[in-house]
């Protein structure tokens, strides 16, 4: 059985049809990437996958360990092992980054029988969490992603992600706004998650990350349907060729 | 002040003033000229206004009417009262001094004094102007303006007890000083008049917390007056927190004085009744003096909760910062009303507003009104006021991770009232404030839940 099922979706926001009958299947231990131009459709799966209920789901069907993902609320989802790290997170004054870390590992914990973890366990386990990501202690006392700085709030999707240890992790653009020296530390980051029981769908505009976090498989998305599938070949192909014949092709 | 209001309010004023006429004869210490004379003052003012009307450009936004035309009626002699037991739930954990008010009245088997410092002197007021009722004659009344507000007037009218607090020169009262005023269920609409003085001396430092509750439901006023002499270079904090039941009415007026280097804060706190104005008057007096005035409204259902302020500055080189968060759901009204005066020679006055709103619901109403008054030529003075909905992105956000969407507002709400918890010293005060915190956004998140679904 595949980890995650996507059968012949169809997204409408307001009357514009965004996705158009996408078909993906991903694996346990897989990495695949989804590469598009902007605005085709890229963000929208990424949040539709994560159940964000401002999409309109007019046909299709998503499995998600055999479960049916589509009928799931987000906070469900999450927590039979769904992740999404956010293209652009969220700031929250007012809870404290650990604060936060704690409250989310514990609903995860609870939903699947654990029993919740208390301050004393959950810091010493927070702050190995955070030397694989080169990040300050600091940032934990610290709100929600507030007044973080472009790379903290990206290194602090990740932390989440390995804090919450999820099944299957979307990463949306998380490459966007990283300088090199960022952007190297994330995908360490994600690559020290990898392992045979965990699929990681990296959803990205440029290549350059598919460098340090190397897929599987490469999706090209473009105006709301997977145009072409292919080996990690394809990524740097695309970073030669761009999208352009893609976006006459589909139109054609 | 037109004529046209007084004849309206005729007949209510007219069971006030037998009121009055009884209860004067027989209030304490009523030998005492320079009282009778306050009172009558208080009286005369009262009946010569009546209550405020939305005329009255300080009462724009709350209409007294309900207050105006219920006939309440003083409540006096003795009833039996609440047991301990009954009281234990309003017990703050860590607060050893506590004085206890039911419907007005001092209830000294309730009180506890504990082991007070040499030099802080903590009891009920009648008992203090009995005692020495030439230290009291030099504040009390002194300092609440009764032409400007005639609940003010009605309350020194009525003025017979409340607390008195008392910090020497120099000394510090470590722990917090707690006052309870209870209302307790009546069979006819019941008022009380509460008057507290609160006197720190020069240097001296001191912590207060006015805690308004009920026990049973019924109609009720409270109408309660503090006047709170803040000496030069003293530290004093004031709380206010109102948890009455949905059904009460209370006025409050918290009436400062700030002498020389001075720094006060107010923290006003109101969740509970069904009318509640919460008037916050400082008057910086003396040169360098700060003053924090902190605020969290959090009301559903039909409450009405307004904060009015009125911050005037009368000396150079003083801080004032206003800052309020309110959380409305239901029909709940809220008002924000903050003026500031800045007098002719307070120079390089620093002062600083700042509301906060989040409505919950479509029903809910918020009015916010910054009101500026500066005579003098060298002051930064800045205001800001904010009314937003709870975060559709935030709420996705936390959701995203696992958290349900009953913990996930209630965390939210949380957070927005934790903005005005940080500025409270820690302490057993805040930590008290803010358990009620979560218990009320708890209650909140699920009922605007149960209404989404």
């Amino acid at each position: 059985m595949s980890l995650l099922e996507i059968k012949n979706l169809h997204v409408r926001v307001e009357d514009r049809e965004i996705l158009r009958g996408i078909n993906l299947q991903m694996n346990a231990g897989e990495v695949h990437s989804i590469m598009g131009p902007n605005g085709s459709g890229k963000s929208t799966l990424a949040q539709v996958l994560a159940r964000r209920d401002t999409y309109n789901v007019t046909s299709g069907e998503v499995l998600f360990n055999g479960k049916d993902l589509l009928a799931m609320k987000p906070e469900e989802a999450a927590c039979e092992g769904l992740f999404l790290a956010f293209q652009y997170p969220v700031e929250i004054p007012g809870i404290s980054n650990a604060y936060f870390l704690r409250s989310a590992l514990n609903a995860v914990r609870k939903y699947r029988g654990l029993e919740e973890m208390d301050a004393m366990d959950f810091l010493p386990m927070l702050r190995e969490k955070l030397k694989l990501l080169d990040m300050d202690d600091k940032l934990l006392n610290r709100s929600v992603n507030e007044a973080f700085s472009g790379g903290e709030k990206k290194r602090n999707e990740i932390l989440q992600m390995a804090v919450l240890e999820p099944k299957l992790a979307i990463l949306d653009e998380t490459d966007s706004g990283l300088d090199i020296d960022a952007l190297r530390i994330v995908a360490e980051g994600v690559n020290a998650m990898r392992n045979p029981e965990r699929a990681i769908l990296v959803v990205t505009h440029y290549q350059r990350l598919l460098n340090y976090i190397v897929p599987d498989r490469v999706h090209v998305l473009v105006e709301g349907r997977i145009v072409r599938s292919g080996g990690p070949e394809l990524a740097l192909e695309l970073e030669d060729r761009g999208y352009n014949s893609y976006e006459a092709g589909a139109g054609a | 002040m037109g004529s046209g209001r007084v004849a309206t309010a005729s007949p209510a004023i007219q069971k006030y003033a037998e009121s009055f006429g009884g209860f004067e004869k027989s209030a304490a210490s009523h030998d005492l000229a320079w009282l009778r004379k306050l009172r009558q003052d208080g009286f005369a003012r009262f009946s010569e206004t009546g209550f405020p009307t939305t005329r009255d450009e300080d009462w724009r936004f709350t209409n007294p009417a309900a207050i105006a035309q219920t006939p309440f009626r003083l409540v006096r002699n003795g009833r039996s009262l609440p047991s301990q037991k009954d009281l234990n739930q309003f017990q703050i954990p860590g607060v050893g001094c506590r004085l206890v008010f039911v419907d007005g009245r001092f209830a000294e088997t309730l009180s506890s004094i504990g082991n007070l410092p040499a030099g802080v002197t903590v009891c009920n007021l009648a008992s203090e102007i009995a005692r020495n009722p030439g230290a009291i004659e030099q504040h009390l009344g002194r300092y609440l303006d009764t032409q400007r507000d005639s609940f003010g007037a009605l309350n020194t009218a009525f003025l017979e007890d409340g607390a008195y607090v008392h910090i020497a020169k120099g000394v510090v009262a470590e722990g917090p000083i707690a006052v309870l005023f209870v209302s307790t269920a009546h069979e006819f609409p019941a008022v009380n008049h509460p008057r507290n003085l609160i006197v720190a001396e020069e240097n001296s430092q001191a912590t207060i917390v006015e805690d308004y509750v009920s026990l049973g439901g019924g109609q009720s006023l409270c109408n309660t007056v503090t006047e709170l002499v803040a000496g030069d270079h003293s530290v004093v904090s004031h709380y206010m927190i109102e948890r009455e039941h949905a059904g009460a009415f209370n006025v409050s007026t918290l009436r400062i004085q700030q002498g020389r280097t001075a720094d006060v804060a107010s923290h006003s706190v109101l969740l509970g009744g069904a009318l509640v104005r919460n008037n916050i008057h400082p008057v910086l007096a003396g040169e360098g003096g700060e003053c924090l005035i902190n605020g969290l409204f959090i009301g559903n259902g039909r409450q009405h909760l307004d904060n009015y302020m009125l911050v005037e500055h009368a000396s150079p080189h003083c801080g004032s910062r206003q800052f309020y968060n309110g959380i409305l759901d239901g029909h709940a009204h809220g008002v924000f009303h903050g003026r500031i005066i800045v007098h002719k020679d307070a120079q390089k006055t620093d002062a600083k507003q700042t509301n906060r709103n989040l409505l919950l619901s479509d029903t809910a109403q918020i009015d916010t009104k910054p009101q500026l008054e500066i005579y003098a030529d060298d002051v930064k003075c800045t205001h800001g006021a904010t009314i937003g909905q709870m975060e559709e992105n935030s709420l996705f956000y936390l959701r995203s991770r696992g958290i349900d969407e009953m913990s996930a507002r209630r965390l939210l709400l949380v957070a927005f009232a934790s903005e005005c918890m940080d500025r409270m010293k820690e302490g057993p005060v805040r930590t008290h404030i803010e358990k009620l915190i979560h218990d009320h956004a708890f209650r909140l998140a699920e009922s605007s839940l149960r209404k989404i679904a």
